[in-house]
């Protein structure tokens, strides 16, 4: 008898662990086969993107998401709820087109690392000036793109990078750039300082950073330079920009991956471009984004 | 004789039986798992040769400062919190305020969320524009670790001083040693022996939280894969940066563990007497 016991065990442990298993295996059932069935059903939906009635997460409700603090000029005092700042205007505007007046759009909060995780999401899009990318697009579904965006460095007055004229001048520079941004790639592949990049977790970290004198110069995208210079850290001035990519960089809106929703909202952002908002809207909160000399 | 060999066929059954279980168990959960439906979503997302093979070399990069900041630091905590230990066992009531002070600074810095202590230093004191105070974010954040792990280590070392028996220090007075004497050849010799594994695990502890200086923009081996991870949305450097890590505790905490050992079997060497 005593000697069943172990091989009893075994198995009844196999069994508890299976169990435990398949305990969690139904939800990446779900998530899967409800993307699955997304993808299959977009291509019949995409022609019925019927304003006011999208498969949303809130039926009848638009549920949006960007990350906290929401900064300028991207948004306006943190609150992308009043519909002020480039952002908030493009996604209140995207949202018409959808079918959802401003009093069916809800905001949540999405951090960047969160938003582009694998598994549900809890908004219907994310707009946080996420750059598109193939790579990017083996884990989220993005939007046609919403803005056309330049990196842009900008260093303390005075400071040795700031009288830079071309991208040579800026090897021994000691230069920095918020994780996961284009601008990070800007400089490891465009500038290739001899001190590698200080990354920072947050632009409020950077520009902390940037103040003290930690970093000689940010990368930052062009209207942000602007912003930062004009309103947070006057003593920094914007040096220049840099030529983007041969297709050009471009922000799209994040949405999860084989989401229903993606030809609608795709198509409703192309429809902003053809009539015009977009470059309004753009005229409106970035207008400052105009000249800059270019670094080559 | 008859009996022996019945023995060793019976535990030469259940070795086997063990085996075969095992076998079975393994294979199942392998087929239960491989056969699950986020499998290859999961395996897509976490298990990425591709995105392994471009994180392995940068993560070992950022390693180095993790390292370089575990030894540096490690050193002047272990020196720290010893001093403060010592001051907070002085006796007498001249040491009063000495007591007092070492008291509030662990007090202090028991309590504070290392990352405060972090920001302050590292975001905090360079706006000071103090002459003759660097600016370094290694630095800065090194010194961050110092003052929390201080701390801790110093209540370590406080109770292997009071886990020494008082008949200890007793003795060691009547055989004419000054205070000063007895602490440093009787109690503190024991004391320090006792709590070599707690110190151990407090530097496990630090050789993880030297990631956290990458609020100041450095980068270690945890924040090399959270930069891949990032800009990719692949989550396969977490995981080889997990690795590494794991890799590198292990034979800490394995040195801990023979370390108790051993010192139990001395102990139980007196005492069987």
């Amino acid at each position: 008898m005593s000697l069943r016991k172990p091989s009893a065990v075994l198995p009844l442990a196999a069994l508890a662990v299976a169990a435990a298993l398949t305990g969690c295996a139904p939800q990446a059932a779900n998530s899967d086969g409800s993307a699955a069935a997304g993808t299959s059903g977009s291509a019949g939906a995409a022609a019925s993107c019927a304003p006011g009635a999208l498969a949303t997460r809130t039926a009848g409700k638009l549920t949006i998401g960007t990350d906290k603090p929401a900064y300028d000029p991207w948004f306006s005092e943190d609150k992308p709820e009043n519909g002020k700042g480039f952002e908030s205007a493009v996604a209140y505007a995207v949202a018409e087109k959808l079918g959802y007046p401003k009093d069916k759009v809800g905001w949540v909060v999405a951090p960047f690392g969160k938003a582009t995780a694998p598994g549900a999401k809890d908004f219907d899009f994310d707009i946080n000036q996420v750059s598109i990318s193939d790579e990017r697009k083996q884990a989220v579904d993005f939007s046609s793109g919403y803005y056309s965006v330049r990196q842009a460095l900008i260093a303390l007055k005075g400071s040795p990078a700031a009288g830079a004229k071309s991208i040579a001048d800026l090897k021994g520079a000691k230069l920095g750039a918020q994780i996961g941004s284009t601008s990070l790639d800007t400089i490891t592949n465009t500038i290739k300082p001899s001190t590698p990049a200080a990354v920072f977790d947050s632009n409020d970290l950077a520009k902390a950073a940037l103040k003290n004198g930690q970093v000689e110069a940010l990368v930052v995208d062009l209207p942000t330079a602007f912003y930062i210079t004009g309103a947070e850290v006057p003593e920094a001035q914007v040096v220049g920009q840099f030529e983007s990519a041969a297709q050009g960089e471009q922000f799209g809106l994040v949405l999860d991956k084989g989401s229903r929703l993606t030809p609608c909202v795709s198509a409703a952002v192309d429809a902003l471009r053809a009539d015009g908002t977009l470059a309004k809207l753009e005229k409106q909160w970035l207008s400052d984004a105009v000249s800059a000399p270019v670094l080559k | 004789m008859a009996h022996e060999a019945y023995r060793r066929s019976r535990a030469r059954r259940s070795t086997l039986i063990a085996t075969a279980s095992t076998v079975l168990t393994a294979v199942a959960l392998y087929l239960l798992v491989v056969n699950s439906p986020g499998w290859e979503v999961t395996r897509r997302t976490f298990f990425n040769l591709d995105y392994a093979r471009q994180a392995l070399p940068e993560v070992l990069r950022g390693l180095r400062l993790n390292l370089e900041l575990m030894l540096g630091c490690g050193v002047l905590i272990l020196v720290f919190g010893l001093l403060l230990a010592v001051l907070r066992t002085l006796r007498g009531p001249v040491f009063l305020p000495v007591r007092l002070l070492a008291t509030a600074y662990v007090d202090f810095f028991l309590g504070l969320p290392m990352i405060i202590c972090l920001l302050v230093m590292i975001t905090g004191v360079p706006a000071l524009r103090l002459t003759g105070v660097t600016t370094d974010p290694l630095l800065l954040g090194g010194a961050a670790l110092v003052l929390t792990y201080s701390a801790y280590v110093s209540e370590v070392f406080r109770s292997g001083i009071e886990s020494v028996h008082p008949s200890q220090r007793a003795a060691a007075r009547s055989l004419g040693l000054t205070n000063t004497q007895a602490m440093r050849y009787v109690v503190l010799p024991q004391a320090v022996r006792r709590v070599v594994p707690p110190l151990i695990n407090n530097l496990v502890s630090l050789q993880k939280d030297t990631g956290l200086v990458s609020i100041g923009g450095a980068i270690d081996a945890v924040y090399a894969a959270k930069i891949i991870a990032a800009h990719s949305f692949n989550f396969t450097p977490y995981l080889v940066a997990g690795v590494v890590f794991i890799v590198l505790t292990i034979p800490l905490t394995r040195l801990a563990d023979w370390l108790t050992g051993r010192m139990n079997r001395r102990q139980l060497q007196g005492g069987a007497v």
